[in-house]
C-alpha cells in the first residue's frame, strides 16, 4: 500500500486509516457529520494526493483531447478548467476528469485514483493514432504530485492569506500557477468535489510538508478541520456529483447519466462514441440518472432496489447515504423511462420494505418533500 | 477501548447485562467506533421472542448498515425510546444511555456461552 506524502499527518492525528486505489487513505478524524458540517459552513482540507495527473502536450494536443474526451476542448482559454469524461467506444465511460489547458498546446488532465492505469492505458493507446509517444507529448505525473482540497465558504479567504496573488475573486474552475505558502509555485484551482466553493492546490511532493502546514495555520483563526473520504462521499452525493464506479462506469452512457451537459456534438469534434451518444440524445434513452430524497425514514444504499407505486421495479440505486445537512435519506439511481419526472413519487426497497422517496435536483440536501 | 467488567459479550460485539430473568443489550464501545457517527437504527421486534443470534435490529452509520443480534433467546421486552431521534447517542453512551433492548431471557444456560470481558478484549485485537 503507498503513502501519501500526509498520510504522516493522519494517523498522528487520530483518523480511521484504510486503504482506497492503493493508498492508505483517511476515511475520517473527528466524525463524517462533524466534517461534513464544517466543509458546508466553514472549512475543511481533503487530502486528494491520491489522484492522477497527466500532462498532454504539443501542436496535436488539442485535436487528440476533442477525439478522447466529451467536452469542447477549444472553447477552453488559458487558466480555465474543464469537467469531462473519456467516452471508452462502447457506449460507456472511461472515466471521468477534469481537463486545465496551460497554454493552446498543454494540458493538464487530472483523474480518479482508482482509475490511473487504466485511463494511462487508454490514453497511450488513443495517443499512438496521433502519433503521441509516452514519456514525450503524454506523460504520466501521478507520481510527482501532492494535492489537498481546501473547501468551504471561508477557504478561499483564508488561503488568500498565503499568496500576494488574488485568489479570493477567482471565477469558479478557473487556476493559476502561483507562488503560495512559501512554494515557489503552485496550481491553484478553484475547483472541488464538495459544492461548497474553495480550491484545490497541487504541488510538488517535496513541497508538501510546506503545504499542509501553511494551510492549517492559515485556516485556524476560520475552524480548519481535516476532512476524510467518508465526508467527501456525502458532501459529493448532497450536490449531486457523479463518483465513478457507481453513478458512472463502464457501460453508462454520459447521456443517460446526465452529463449532457459535457458531450459537444460540435462541429468537427469527432469524439469517441460520438454516433452512439448523439443517438441517445435525439432518441432519449431507456433510463436516467436521477436523484432522489427519502419521504418516509430510512437510508438508501448502493444497489438497493426502485420501484413504482404498484411494486414493479424501474431501476437501482447507485450511490446514497443520510444527508449529514438535511437528516434525510438521499441517494441517486438509474431509473427507468417513464418514471423519472422530477417530483415524481418512488419506492426503495430497504431490508423487507419499500419506503416512499421522491425525485429532486440537486442540491438534495435542501430539497423539500 | 471501554470494556466493562460487568458486562458479557458476543463476538458480534454486542453486550449484555443480566438482571435477574431480564437483561439489557446494546452494541459496544468498540462497535459504535468502528462504525463512526451512528444515524439510524430500526428495531421492529417489540414483543417477539428471537433465537439465540437472531437479528433484532438494524442500525446504520453514514456509509454502513450492520445488523444486530440476539445474544441469547428471548422475549424483546422494549426497545430504547431515545433511540429513533438520537441515534448518535450510542456514540456517546453505548453502555449506558445508548442501550438498545430490554428482554426476557428464555434459557439461562446460554448465558455461560457469552464472551467474558477478556474474551471479547481479544475479539477487538484481531
Amino acid at each position: 500500500m503507498k503513502n501519501t506524502p500526509f498520510t504522516k499527518y493522519h494517523i498522528e492525528l487520530g483518523a480511521r486509516m484504510a486503504p482506497f486505489a492503493g493508498y492508505n487513505m483517511p476515511i475520517e478524524y473527528s466524525g463524517i457529520n462533524d466534517e461534513h458540517i464544517t466543509v458546508r459552513e466553514k472549512i475543511g482540507v481533503f487530502d486528494v494526493s491520491h489522484m492522477g495527473e497527466v500532462w498532454v502536450k504539443g501542436p496535436k494536443a488539442l485535436d487528440f483531447l476533442q477525439t478522447i474526451t466529451s467536452n469542447d476542448v477549444s472553447a477552453l482559454f488559458d487558466g480555465k478548467v474543464q469537467y469531462s469524461c473519456f467516452p471508452n467506444g462502447k457506449g460507456g465511460i472511461v472515466d471521468d476528469l477534469l481537463v486545465y489547458r496551460i497554454n493552446a498546446e498543454t494540458y493538464f488532465l487530472v483523474i480518479n485514483a482508482a482509475n490511473i492505469e487504466k485511463d494511462w492505458n487508454w490514453i497511450c493507446e488513443q495517443g499512438k493514432k496521433f502519433g503521441l509517444t509516452p514519456g514525450k507529448e503524454l506523460y504520466n505525473a501521478s507520481e510527482e504530485f501532492a494535492q489537498l482540497a481546501i473547501q468551504g465558504p471561508l477557504a478561499l479567504k483564508a488561503m488568500q492569506k498565503l499568496t500576494k496573488e488574488n485568489v479570493v475573486d477567482m471565477e469558479y474552475y478557473t487556476f493559476k500557477k502561483i507562488p503560495f505558502a512559501g512554494i515557489k509555485e503552485v496550481i491553484f484551482s478553484t475547483t472541488g468535489y464538495t459544492g461548497a466553493g474553495g480550491c484545490e492546490v497541487y504541488c510538488a511532493k517535496e513541497d508538501a510538508d510546506k503545504l499542509w502546514k501553511a494551510v492549517f495555520e492559515a485556516g485556524a483563526e476560520y475552524g480548519i478541520k481535516p476532512v476524510g473520504l467518508g465526508a467527501r462521499d456525502t458532501l459529493r452525493l448532497e450536490v449531486g456529483f457523479c463518483l465513478y464506479g457507481n453513478d458512472i462506469n463502464d457501460t453508462t452512457s454520459a447521456i443517460e447519466a446526465g452529463l449532457g451537459w459535457i458531450t459537444k456534438f460540435v462541429p468537427g469534434k469527432n469524439f469517441i462514441n460520438r454516433d452512439l451518444w448523439e443517438k441517445h440524445k435525439k432518441e432519449g434513452t431507456t433510463r436516467r440518472l436521477k436523484g432522489f430524497v427519502m419521504i418516509d425514514r430510512g437510508i438508501p444504499r448502493q444497489h438497493y432496489k426502485i420501484y413504482d407505486a404498484e411494486g414493479n421495479e424501474i431501476g437501482e440505486v447507485t450511490s446514497g447515504t443520510m444527508s449529514p445537512m438535511s437528516k434525510r435519506g438521499i441517494g441517486m439511481g438509474y431509473i427507468k423511462k417513464g418514471f423519472w419526472n422530477d417530483g415524481a413519487e418512488i419506492f426503495i426497497g430497504i431490508r423487507d420494505k419499500k419506503l416512499k422517496a421522491k425525485i429532486v435536483k440537486p442540491p438534495f440536501h435542501l430539497a423539500t418533500v | 477501548m471501554n470494556i466493562p467488567s460487568n458486562l458479557k459479550y458476543t463476538k458480534d460485539h454486542e453486550w449484555i447485562k443480566v438482571e435477574g430473568n431480564n437483561a439489557v443489550v446494546g452494541v459496544t464501545d468498540f462497535a459504535q467506533s468502528q462504525l463512526g457517527d451512528v444515524v439510524f437504527i430500526e428495531i421492529e421486534t417489540q414483543g417477539e421472542t428471537l433465537a439465540k443470534e437472531e437479528v433484532f435490529g438494524t442500525i446504520e452509520a453514514v456509509k454502513t448498515v450492520s445488523d444486530m443480534f440476539m445474544p441469547v433467546g428471548g422475549e424483546v421486552l422494549e426497545v430504547n425510546p431515545i433511540l429513533a431521534d438520537q441515534p448518535d447517542i450510542v456514540n456517546k453512551d453505548p453502555y449506558g444511555e445508548g442501550w438498545m433492548i430490554k428482554m426476557k431471557i428464555s434459557n439461562p444456560t446460554e448465558l455461560d456461552e457469552l464472551l467474558t470481558p477478556e474474551q471479547y478484549k481479544e475479539v477487538t485485537n484481531e
